[in-house]
This record gives C-alpha cells, sequence and structure tokens, in this order.
C-alpha cells in the first residue's frame, strides 16, 4: 500500500455510531498493544545480551581457548575460528550450487523440470535443520569416520542452496529481457550474456540473497550437534572435530557453572552482532542503492 | 522470508541504441564480450553445468529421503507402526515408542500458535493498515531481526530470562486462576511445556506476520475503497475488506509458523524439561520430536537406538514436509497474479 486510506470516522457527512467508532478505536489499541508485546521480547533480548555480555567481553575471551571447569578466564577464540571455518566449508559448497541452480531456473528453467526444481527448493528450505544434520551425518561423518568441520560445513551449505536459489532466480528474472536481446544482438553469446550482463546487473539482489543465507545459518547450532560436535581446544583439520561459536553457547548455557554462563552470554553478543551486522548492511545496501549492479 | 522485504534492486543494464553510428558504438564495446568464447560448445558445457547445479537441489532432497529410510529400517522393522503410538522409550531394554515426543511437538506447536497468532495478525494488521508510512519501514525491518535471531540465543535467554519469570510471575498466577482448568496445576519449575510453547510462540512470530503482511498487501486498493465509500470504520474495512480476502494467505502463514515450530530444536531442547513423559499440565517437563534427537543422536549406543532416532527424524521430515506444501498452496493462492515483489 503506498497511500494511507482515510477511514470514515473522520468524515464529517457520515454519522457513526459509538459502538463502532469504540470498536474501531478498540481494535486500534490492540493492533498498537501487539506492536507493543512483540517489540517487548526483542528489546528485552538485545537488552540482556549486551548487559549481560559486554562485561565478559574481552582480550583473553577473544584469543583463548576454554579452560577446564572451575578455573576461571579462558575464552572462545578456538570457537569463533571454528565457526569461520565451517562457514567458509558451507559458503564455498553452497554458493556455488545456489546460483547455479538460481541461474538455471531463471534462463533455462520454464519447463518440467524447472518447476520440479523449483518446488523442490521450496521443500528442501522447509526440512527441519536437525533432520539435515542427521543426513550429514550419515553422509560425512559415517564415510569419514570423524566428526568434522567438513560435515558441519556440508550441513550448513545444504541449508544455504535453496534460500540462494530462489533468491537468486527471483533476482536475475527481475532484469528486462530487453537487456538480454540488447546482448544477443550483439553476437555476444548466451553464456556470455548469462555472466556478464544477466548476472552482473543483478548483483546486488544475488548478494543479498547470499548474505541473507548466511545470516540463516551462521548461528545454526542443531545441525552441527553430530557433525562438527565441537572441541575444546584449537583444531584447523577439516577431518576433526570443530569447536563452533553456537555449539559453545549452547554447551555453556545448559552447563551448571555461573563462569560458563557468562561466557555464554559474551559469546552469544558476539554472534548476535556479527549477525546483526551482516543483515542490516545487506537492508542498507538494498535500500540506498549502493550495491546497484553494473555501471 | 526475510528476503521478501527488502527492496526491489534497481535495475540498471544497458540501453539498446536508437541510432546507427551508436549501434557500432555499443558493437564495439561489446567486442570483448564478444571475442571471450562464441561457440556453441561454450554454451552447452555452461548450461549442462548450471543444469548440474540445479540437479544438485532435487539430488540433496533425494539424499535426505534415502538417508533417512535406510538408517531408519532397522527401527521400522523392529516395531513397525506400533514405534507412534507407544509411550515407553526405553533405551536400555531396547524399547522405543515415540508418542511421547510426538505429543510434546504437537502440544508446544499447539501452545505457541495460539499465543504467536492473535500477536502476529495484530503487528501485521497495524503495519499494514494503521501504522503511519514513516514508521513501516522500521516497524517491519524490527520485527524482522526477531527473525534473524539464532535459536540457540533465544534458548539461552529463555533459560535466563523467560524460564524464572514464568516460574516467580506468570505460572504462581496461571495456576491461582486457570488452575480448575487441570492446565495449570503442579510444581510451578519455569522449566516445561509452557515455557517451550511461549519461546516457540517468540519465534515464529515473524514469520506469521512477515506472510500476512504480504497477502494482507496483495488485497488490492479498490477492495479498501469499496468498503470506506459505503461508510465502515476503519477496522470493519479491514475486516470485510481485507482480512476476509486474505484469510488464505493468512491461513498458509500460519501454518508456515506451525512448520518453523514442529521442526524447532535448540530453544525448546533448552527449556522444556526433556523427560518423556505425557503429562495433561502444562507446568510438567516435556520432550519434542527435534529435542530427543539434538539430545540422544551422540549418545546413542546401539543400532536400534539410532536408528529409532533416525525414525523419529523421518516423521519430522515427512510432517513437516506436508504442513510446508500445505502452507505454500494457501499463501499462492491469494498472491498468485499480484507481482510477486510489489508489495513491502
Amino acid at each position: 500500500m503506498s497511500e494511507t486510506l482515510t477511514p470514515a470516522t473522520t468524515v464529517a457527512s457520515a454519522p457513526v455510531s459509538l459502538w463502532r467508532r469504540g470498536l474501531n478505536n478498540l481494535v486500534t489499541g490492540l493492533a498498537v498493544g501487539a506492536v507493543i508485546l512483540v517489540l517487548l521480547p526483542l528489546g528485552a533480548i538485545f537488552g540482556y545480551l549486551v548487559y549481560k555480555g559486554i562485561g565478559s567481553i574481552n582480550w583473553a575471551f577473544l584469543t583463548q581457548t576454554p579452560k577446564p571447569v572451575g578455573e576461571a578466564g579462558g575464552g572462545m577464540a578456538n570457537a569463533i575460528a571454528g565457526s569461520a571455518l565451517i562457514l567458509l566449508i558451507a559458503s564455498l559448497v553452497g554458493v556455488p550450487i545456489g546460483i547455479g541452480a538460481g541461474i538455471y531456473l531463471a534462463e533455462y528453467g520454464r519447463n518440467r523440470l524447472g518447476n520440479l526444481v523449483r518446488f523442490t527448493a521450496d521443500v528442501l528450505n522447509g526440512v527441519p535443520s536437525i533432520v539435515i544434520g542427521i543426513v550429514a551425518y550419515g553422509l560425512v561423518v559415517l564415510t569419514q569416520g570423524h566428526f568434522s568441520a567438513l560435515a558441519g560445513g556440508v550441513a550448513l551449505a545444504i541449508m544455504m542452496i535453496p534460500t540462494i536459489t530462489r533468491t537468486t532466480e527471483e533476482m536475475l528474472l527481475l532484469v528486462p529481457h530487453a537487456v538480454r536481446e540488447a546482448a544477443y544482438g550483439l553476437g555476444v553469446s548466451r553464456w556470455r550474456t548469462t555472466l556478464s550482463i544477466t548476472l552482473r546487473t543483478a548483483t546486488s539482489g544475488v548478494i543479498t540473497g547470499v548474505m541473507l543465507a548466511f545470516a540463516r545459518v551462521a548461528g545454526e547450532t542443531a545441525p552441527l550437534l553430530f557433525t562438527a560436535f565441537g572441541n575444546q581446544f584449537w583444531n584447523w583439520k577439516l577431518n576433526q572435530p570443530t569447536a563452533a561459536l553456537s555449539l559453545q553457547i549452547f554447551t555453556y548455557a545448559i552447563s551448571p557453572f555461573d563462569e560458563w554462563h557468562r561466557q555464554a552470554w559474551a559469546g552469544a553478543l558476539i554472534l548476535i552482532v556479527l549477525i546483526v551486522a551482516a543483515v542490516s548492511a545487506v537492508r542498507i545496501a538494498a535500500s540506498h542503492g549502493t550495491l546497484k549492479g553494473a555501471n | 522470508m526475510v528476503n521478501r522485504a527488502l527492496g526491489a534492486p534497481r535495475l540498471t543494464g544497458p540501453q539498446p541504441p536508437d541510432k546507427p553510428e551508436l549501434a557500432v558504438q555499443a558493437r564495439a564495446q561489446a567486442e570483448p564480450l564478444i571475442k571471450a568464447g562464441d561457440s556453441h560448445l561454450a554454451d552447452g558445457v555452461f548450461s549442462v553445468a548450471m543444469l548440474g547445479c540445479a540437479l544438485c537441489v532435487l539430488a540433496l532432497v533425494g539424499l535426505i529421503v534415502y538417508e533417512l529410510v535406510t538408517k531408519s529400517s532397522l527401527s521400522w522393522h523392529a516395531s513397525g507402526w506400533r514405534f507412534f503410538f507407544r509411550s515407553e522409550w526405553d533405551p536400555v531394554n531396547d524399547q522405543f515408542g515415540a508418542l511421547p515426543f510426538i505429543y510434546g511437538t504437537i502440544v508446544s506447536s499447539i501452545l505457541a500458535l495460539i499465543i504467536a497468532v492473535p500477536l502476529a495478525v495484530g503487528v501485521a494488521v497495524f503495519i499494514t493498515e494503521m501504522s503511519p508510512p514513516w514508521l513501516r519501514g522500521p516497524l517491519a525491518f524490527t520485527t524482522e531481526l526477531l527473525a534473524a535471531i539464532p535459536s540457540v540465543i533465544y534458548g539461552l535467554w529463555a533459560i535466563f530470562v523467560l524460564v524464572p519469570l514464568l516460574r516467580l510471575y506468570v505460572e504462581p498466577w496461571l495456576a491461582r486462576y486457570l488452575g480448575w482448568t487441570g492446565l495449570f496445576e503442579g510444581t510451578p519449575f519455569g522449566i516445561g511445556m509452557l515455557a517451550a510453547g511461549v519461546i516457540l510462540a517468540i519465534m515464529i512470530i515473524p514469520i506469521i506476520s512477515s506472510i500476512t503482511r504480504e497477502v494482507m498487501t496483495a488485497v488490492p486498493n479498490h477492495q479498501r475503497e469499496a468498503v470506506l465509500a459505503l461508510g465502515a470504520t476503519r477496522w470493519e474495512m479491514i475486516r470485510t475488506g481485507v482480512l476476509r480476502n486474505a484469510r488464505a494467505g493468512i491461513l498458509g502463514g500460519v501454518i508456515l509458523g506451525l512448520g518453523r515450530a514442529l521442526g524447532e530444536t535448540m530453544a525448546v531442547t533448552m527449556v522444556i524439561g526433556n523427560r518423556p513423559e505425557i503429562a495433561r499440565s502444562l507446568f510438567a517437563p516435556g520432550y519434542t520430536m527435534a529435542s530427543v534427537i539434538a539430545n540422544e543422536f551422540t549418545e546413542a549406543t546401539g543400532d536400534v537406538y539410532l536408528s529409532a532416532l533416525v525414525e523419529v527424524g523421518l516423521a519430522l521430515f515427512i510432517v513437516t514436509i506436508i504442513v510446508n506444501i500445505l502452507a505454500q498452496f494457501l499463501v499462492w493462492t491469494v498472491t498468485r497474479g499480484t507481482p510477486a515483489r510489489a508489495n513491502v
């Protein structure tokens, strides 16, 4: 809706009964109440994260590995690095496949197979993350014989693909057909047109999709429980159990130790700052047009 | 669904030349593009590669089904349909019945819907129909921020803030005034089915609200104008002109929220209490299908035990798929015909 419509209550010539006006005001009040009730937990969550987390973030937290139970201090450096590693693997696997499938749907997919892929991507999008974890366990952990960063990355990649596919398709379809025809008319081949003209024009939208998929999986815990598994120490090997920020927050949150609770809040604050920064950057870039694509 | 709210990027592409000399110029500019591989072979390779990516998506879902079905066959052969109707879960004696988890999943999700639907629809109504235009964008963004918070952080917050709040204030109040219903009796632990329902509600509000917003925006403005022209108040306009037209889509949003709630794992695992029992009181601890997988999968020692957990996963997979397909169909019945991204 672009303009606000004027209801009858403000039109002098239409007398509105007290009951109807009262009901209207009541509903307006209820809607405002709903907004407040929804914003309340949001405010409370962010407020608590900052209030509880900020005091515990210090140099040691960002550079050290966890201390054994009972010892104060220590940090989540290995978990932050582990998360970065897992997300890197997820992006390397998920982004090309997702964008490729999106290109297929937009440029070649006006047929029955395209519809099937579209439908399947939507189905995949709705699969609970814990189920993806089971599948990645069966595919990677069982064949490798280890919990590993690779398995975690594969699980997250599976979750990224449908989001990226559907946004890429949507964005490519926004590029006017005349643009493609202009390129064809100049003798540019089809694949070159797709990559250098169509995809390039839709760059900002595609990046938005990738960032949203990234933000969605960055905090995922359930699929990592039995793929990356977690680790109290540094690990850079792809075939070994690896710590992740979200896993560490989970382990610490359900532990009985105050020191660990404190660190869980700190880790959560770092995680949320990263995610909100990613989402806001995309939002601002999309609305102010700094990511306008080609030219 | 967050991406729906992002504005369409402005598209700037090369304009078709309208004068001959410009065409020559454009041709010269396009020269490097033309030279960089103008063959049918390259075109063929590219389209096959893209087709491969698309087939990957199909293969993934195929793999998920294959993995779940083969890995759960052991448990299926051991118990058959009884698996879903038995309530004892005894790994030591290899007795597995998923009923408590199914019960916990359904009750916590329905509880979440009861709390979330009125709030989410209220927010959507406010944003699309009542809010001053300058407030719309920020409000929509803020509610969607709720969707960006990871599940584990909801869980953390729920353990340390929501649960004590429920234990100290909400649950004693409910027990005193609504205890006669039998739904609110027993010791208020804080942790339990009620806490799971509340945290799930907070988590699914953004999705229901954004879909509701989308379908309400898809209702053409002349519907509103027609009702207003008859002298309706704003609420009457919303009720007869907007909500009635959008109801199938709103139902779709609600069902999509249900799908999310059914599969939600971490936050629920952290507050539901994780005890496989069926209790009438919402104060009692419970267990959901997703939580039992999360908690016991790495500790499952026997083959049948692991297989039983995968079977729980398979059941969860089938239910969420059906729920999601139904929801998408309902949303589609309302939004078809309107440009996909014309709203915001």
